[in-house]
Formats: structure tokens, sequence, C-alpha cells
């Protein structure tokens, strides 16, 4: 179930919103239209193993649950009906380049209508922990979640994308839409942030606390 | 203490293995000399290390799983949409054939081989692996088949008959690849198993059908049949009828 109605959601068919990057993947007249099965098994092939990093992605992006699947099954639809138009590249940074984009038209469309914002961050534990792990983890996995969800957007999405996504500087660049000079620049920022938020002891000395 | 000013975005350059091979020979050894760098450079591998903790990074729910898989699923598993907007095709002359069928209702060879039927027709049914070629023209099932299989299924559309053809997959059952057809009768579909006979072998008979289903067996053109279905064993006979006449005359 989703647990909120998107405000482009009845006028997903027609996004106004043009697919990043520019030059390839996007959508055009003649890129719509249904899926051959070959192109359908391509998909399925290339882009269903990101789901896990896409939806990541867009949990860091809008900091919100129920947000985020719905932000991701709104690019996955979006990809799907586009497929048609990529040409090609890495399929991750291509998905990703629509997830940030199903993110930006929803929150532009927020600030339009003067909705109440979403800064309700959830506190869920990891879904996919053991009671065990969560026991474990919580107050060392939470404290980190927190100080990247309290980066600014710029650094906060550049980071997730580099450190959690593994993405190369030219990969974020693709996904971004920034210079990889200012990937560079964001990242650096976000890792002093993040390290300012934390302190500087590392996961041992953070451990070691009773 | 802190790192050089000039130095940092080397540092980060060199963490996420973006230098190349010149700038990270020189930043190496330039963090055995400078202690602010060195330090500065052990945060970083410190804060990745708590960033790589399992937990931090989000994954897909289950749900989330399953809506993205039946969104993206291929057509072969959405085959009501597709028949809708095929143009049917009625069978024709296929009275040249020659016919030389044996009726034998259940009566396969074994229960293993019954049992695959079964489990094949089922596993057809559910979302996933319907068919293959997705159209009830039989001119385009039948090519389909070409260079796929050693063997030349007759494909026939029995719309008239209240089965019409909903395409045709491969499958696989008695250890080899078998061509299916696949029809619709009302709610229900009808797998058809087609492969070639083994000459001189007659199917021994075998337990009845697991509950709720019916499978009818004949031999035509040195190809045997396998019917299986859920509909009543009457509407399977009916459909062997049906089949027979236009296939085989």
């Amino acid at each position: 179930m989703t647990g909120r109605i998107l405000p482009f959601g009845p006028s997903l068919a027609a996004p106004a919103e043009p697919l990043p990057p520019p030059g390839r993947g996007r959508r055009g007249d003649a890129g719509e239209g249904p899926l051959s099965a070959l192109d359908q098994e391509r998909f399925r092939r290339l882009l269903l193993p990101h789901m896990d990093g896409a939806y990541n992605f867009a949990r860091y992006l809008c900091r919100d649950a129920s947000l985020a699947e719905d932000l991701v099954q709104d690019a996955f639809l979006r990809a799907f009906k586009g497929f048609a138009g990529y040409r090609g590249g890495d399929p991750k940074a291509w998905l990703f380049a629509i997830v940030r984009s199903s993110h930006l038209t929803w929150a532009r469309s927020r600030s339009a209508n003067l909705q109440a914002p979403p800064d309700d961050v959830e506190e869920t534990a990891a879904e996919d922990d053991t009671p065990e792990q969560a026991l474990v983890r919580q107050g060392e996995v939470e404290t980190v979640r927190s100080a990247i969800e309290a980066l600014p957007e710029p650094f906060r999405e550049t980071l997730v994308l580099r450190e959690l996504e593994e993405m190369s500087y030219r990969e974020i660049a693709e996904v971004t839409g920034a210079p990889i000079g200012t990937v560079m620049s964001r990242l650096a920022r976000a890792r002093a942030m993040l390290l300012a938020a934390l302190g500087a002891e590392g996961p041992a000395a953070e451990e070691a606390k009773p | 203490m802190s790192a050089c000013p000039d130095k940092e975005m080397l540092l980060h350059g060199l963490l996420d293995g973006e230098l190349d091979a010149a700038n990270a020979q020189a930043t190496e050894a330039h963090l055995k000399t400078c202690p602010g760098c060195a330090e500065a450079y052990r945060g970083l591998q410190a804060l990745r290390g708590r960033l790589a903790a399992p937990g931090v990074a989000y994954g897909a729910s289950d749900t989330l799983r399953a809506r993205l898989e039946a969104m993206t699923a291929p057509p072969r598993a959405r085959p009501r949409r597709i028949m809708a907007a095929a143009p049917w095709a009625l069978s024709g002359g296929f009275a040249a054939l020659a016919a030389t069928f044996a009726i034998m209702l259940l009566q396969p060879t074994t229960a293993l081989l019954q049992d695959q039927l079964v489990a094949s027709h089922v596993r057809s049914t559910l979302a996933g692996h319907l068919v293959d070629v997705a159209t009830s023209d039989r001119h385009t099932v039948k090519p389909w088949f070409n260079g796929k299989i050693d063997f030349a299924p007759p494909v026939v559309d029995l719309a008239a008959d209240g089965f019409p053809l909903v395409g045709g997959r491969l499958d696989y059952l008695d250890k080899r690849v078998v061509a299916a057809l696949v029809y619709r009768r009302n709610q229900h579909l009808v797998n058809l198993f087609i492969w070639p006979a083994k000459p001189g072998l007659l199917p021994a008979r075998a337990a009845a059908p697991p509950a709720g289903y019916a499978i009818v067996h004949w031999t035509a053109n040195g190809l045997q049949f396998w019917a299986v279905s859920d509909v009543e064993p009457r509407d399977l006979e009916a459909f062997h009828q049906a089949f027979a006449k236009a296939a085989h005359g």
C-alpha cells in the first residue's frame, strides 16, 4: 500500500519533466509505445537489479519510507515507458537520474501546492534486519542515518551515491547533472560535515562504548 | 593538526580510486611524510567504514519488489490483454493431412509423465510462462516453432468450437523440448503438449490425474498429443474432437 497520494500521480502518463541526463534516455514521441517482449526482458535484466539502490537513493532524497516507494515506482514506470529511448550507457545511472527527476517533480509540486513539509522523518529500524542485528546495530546505524539525513540535499545525494551506491564521480555527475568538479567539492564538503556531526572517532571507538 | 589545504581533494580522490597513477603515487608518498594529511585520510577511511555498515543503506521492501516485478512482467504473463486485440483466424483445410490417431483417455505412460503434464499446465497458468508467442493467429504460431523444435506441430484455431487459440510456447517434458499450444475455454486454459511419438510403444495405464484436472491423449501423424486442463473432462474431450477434426481432417 502506498501511504500517500503523490501530487503528480494522475498525470503520470505525461510527465512534463524531461528525463535527465540529456542526450540519452530521453523520452521522445518515437520512444513511446509498447515495448517488444525482447525489450521487456532486457529492461528486467538491466534495471530490476537496481531496485534496492533506487529505493535507497529515493529514501535518502525524500527521507520518507512510503513516499520513497512511490517515487521508485513512478521512476520505474517512467523508465519502462521511456525504455525505447534508452541508448545504452550505465543503466543504473540512467535509472537513478529518473528517480531524481521524480523526486524533483514531487518536490516542486509540493512547494507549488504549499503542502505541509514531509520533514516528519520516520525513525524506523532497517526492514531487513533480524531483531538481533537490530539490537546490536540500531544505535550506530540510526546515528549514521540521521547524520546523513541532516545533510543539505546536494551534499546528501552526492554522498549517498558515492558511499552507499559506490558510483564513480562520472556516474554521479551523470545522475545529478553537476560537473565532476562540483561533485568532488560536494563530496568533500559532505564528508567534512558528516565527520563533524558523527565525531572523529571510527566505528571501533563507537562500538567500544557500553 | 589538519590536512594541507591543497591536498584535500587529492585525499578524497585517492580514497575513491579516482586519481591517475601519477597523482595516486604522489599522494600516497605525501601521506607518509605529512601527519596532518595522514590523520585526515584515516578519518575519511573510518567514516567510509561506518557508512558501509549493514543497515545504513536501505533496501526495497518485498511489497515494492513485488509491485515492480508485476509492473514489468513480460507480455506472456498477461495473455488476456493481447488476446483482446488479436484477430481470430478460423481453422481451415487441414483435411488433406493423413489422419491416423488413436484415442486413449487417461492413459499416460507413467504417473511421472502425468504429474509432469499437470505440473507444466499449472505452472503455465501462474504468472510468468503461459505463452512465448501470444497470438490467436495460427499462421504466426506455426512458423514460430520452426527452428526451435525438430518437428512441426499442427496449429489450428478452434475459436468456432469455443476454444480460441491463445498462443504457443516451448516446454520441457519427458526429457525433451516439446511444443505447447494454449487454448482458452471460457475462463479456463487448455494446454496441448505435442512431441513425436515413440513408435511401437503403447502407453501403460496409470492412475487417474490429480483431482480437478483432466488429461486426454492421442497420437496422429507420428506425433503424440496430451491435452491438459482443469475444464470438465467432457469439455476436454470436445476439445480433442475439435482439434482432431481441424488438424487431422
